[in-house]
């Protein structure tokens, strides 16, 4: 990959990271706006489906009834598997019309006054829907390995909680959950990393704008979706080899966050079972 | 001395498989029972149904009564039956993401328990009872799992004793112990019972005899005899019993 962008790496140098503009015509590429992009949409996925995805998975291996448990899990499962160009169909069959007739307005008409949820909505194409789409794909994954995590909890926690007079739901909380915990971070840094680099289901919905406005309502794009966007059509080893640094900036990026989640789920754990309240 | 916790002809079931078969037993205040008999004859069946554990497990049913202080306890909130009667599990099972202070402190935790002096008090007392205090006092922020085994398990009754049970559970406490860690919680039991009812289940009759003033012998989910342990050892009244303590069979 440094071979590939050697044509652009040393001429545009940091500007590469910095710049807003992104224009082949006169040959000037800043990819800031994607970067924002990609971070972005990543970030609003996990908001949405880390809550939910944890959820579902505690009501499935601690609550549900047992009949219920293996079929959702499953259905689950199998969402994990599905290509993901097949979620970027459904997000513009399914979503797009529904953000734009109805959450989009609504958002824009309560909270238009912000610059966070202004602006045109790009015909329901935007950074917003494609973290909704996002969500969607990476909640399974969560979901799925912090099922496993649970269900590895030795069944003498959870025993031992409810012998201290504690109710179903704190013996999850003080037993269970912090028992899994560097589990479910896994999970989230799993879908955290399918979320960073997908591109398929995000160029079908972002509204493929090579700007980052500000607005989560506003189309934009990610890295990985520019990519998609415009190799095919990139002519001149100059673009070529702009589209190139792109991927080695969004390897950076995915190592970068990664490491970060680790260090943040490190300090977590271990700093947890020294000082941490339950 | 009045009957701290008894059962009234108490089945228990897995599914449809019966583990215990009308047992009636009481169980006398601030005395140490405990409870013998070969492996699979329900005496950890029956002490889990002592303080509801038992139904926890899926499909797990009982039928019959279970008394304490002369309520019937499946009349009550199972929450609060269990901070009445604390358990001791076979293997030490301290909250293995807790410091020591945070695994005794836990139960009173769990009960809103916040203000910082009370739960330092309760764990000073708690460890202290648990014979634990010399041990871990220099590091009481220190991770519980890092105890040894022995030590982990007088966490366990430390955790168990600092929400003030009237009674406590122990389920083969020693047997994932050494000698020496085993006399300490042995010592620890018959120190408990100026305080506490405690019932012991125990595949040791040794331990029995040194800890306990009644003991219980069950045989395939039936409960054969219940006398003073040194009666029930040195003159048993059934011949099932007498077959048991001198070897010939279990």
């Amino acid at each position: 990959m440094f071979t590939g962008a050697s044509p652009s790496l040393p001429r545009f140098g940091l500007r590469f990271l910095f710049g807003v503009v992104w224009d082949p015509v006169h040959g000037i590429f800043g990819v800031a706006p994607e970067i924002l992009g990609t971070l972005v949409t990543s970030g609003i996925a996990l908001l949405i489906s880390v809550p939910l995805s944890i959820g579902a998975a505690i009501f499935l291996s601690e609550h549900a009834p047992a009949w219920l448990r293996d079929p959702v899990g499953y259905v689950i499962e199998l969402l994990a598997a599905v290509p993901s160009v097949v979620f970027g169909f459904w997000g513009l069959a399914v979503l797009v019309p529904l953000m734009q007739g109805s959450v989009d307005p609504w958002l824009q008409s309560a909270f238009g006054w912000s610059p966070l949820l202004g602006g045109p909505n790009g015909g329901g194409r935007n950074i917003l829907t494609a973290s909704v789409v996002l969500a969607v794909m990476v909640t399974p994954t969560i979901s799925a390995v912090t099922r496993e995590s649970l269900a590895a909890v030795p069944r003498d926690q959870r025993e031992a909680a409810l012998s201290l007079g504690a109710t179903r739901w704190e013996a999850t909380r003080l037993a269970v959950l912090r028992y899994a915990r560097t589990g479910i971070f896994g999970g989230i840094i799993l879908g955290l990393g399918r979320a960073l680099g997908e591109t398929m289901a995000v160029t079908m919905t972002i509204g493929n704008k090579n700007a980052f406005s500000g607005s989560l309502i506003s189309p934009g794009q990610t890295m990985s979706s520019l990519i998609a966007n415009e190799f095919t059509e990139a002519t001149g080893k100059l673009y070529v080899s702009a589209l190139v640094e792109i991927g080695l900036v969004l390897l950076l990026v995915t190592l970068l966050v990664n490491i970060v989640a680790r260090l943040l789920v490190w300090r977590v754990v271990r700093g947890g079972a020294v000082a941490g309240g339950a | 001395m009045p009957t701290k916790l008894e059962t009234v002809q108490l089945s228990a079931f897995y599914a449809k498989k019966e583990a215990i078969h009308e047992v009636s037993l009481a169980f006398p205040e601030k005395t140490v029972t405990a409870i013998i008999g070969p492996s699979g004859c329900g005496k950890s069946t029956l002490i889990r149904c002592l303080n509801r554990m038992h139904e926890v497990t899926p499909k797990a049913t009982t039928t019959g009564e279970i008394r304490l202080d002369g309520e019937e306890i499946h009349a009550l909130d199972p929450v609060s039956v269990r901070r009445r009667i604390g358990m001791v599990f076979q293997k030490a099972n301290p909250f293995p993401t807790m410091s020591v202070y945070q695994n005794v402190s836990a139960g009173l935790r769990l009960n809103g328990v916040r203000h910082r002096k009370e739960l330092d008090a309760a764990v000073v007392r708690s460890l202290k009872q648990a014979a634990l205090w010399d041990e871990v006092k220099d590091n009481l922020d220190g991770p519980g799992i890092r105890l040894s085994g022995g030590q982990q398990q007088r966490l366990c009754i430390a955790r168990a004793l600092a929400v003030e049970p009237e009674v406590i559970l122990m389920d083969e406490p020693c047997s994932a112990l050494d000698p020496i860690a085993t006399a300490k919680i042995e010592d620890l039991i018959f120190d408990l019972r100026q305080n506490y009812t405690v019932v012991i289940v125990t595949h040791n009759m040794q331990q029995a005899a040194r800890v306990a003033e009644f003991t219980a012998f069950m045989y395939l989910g039936k409960l054969i005899e219940i006398d003073r342990t040194q009666k029930l050892f040195e003159n048993p009244a059934e011949k099932l019993t007498e077959g048991y303590i001198t070897g010939r069979f279990g």
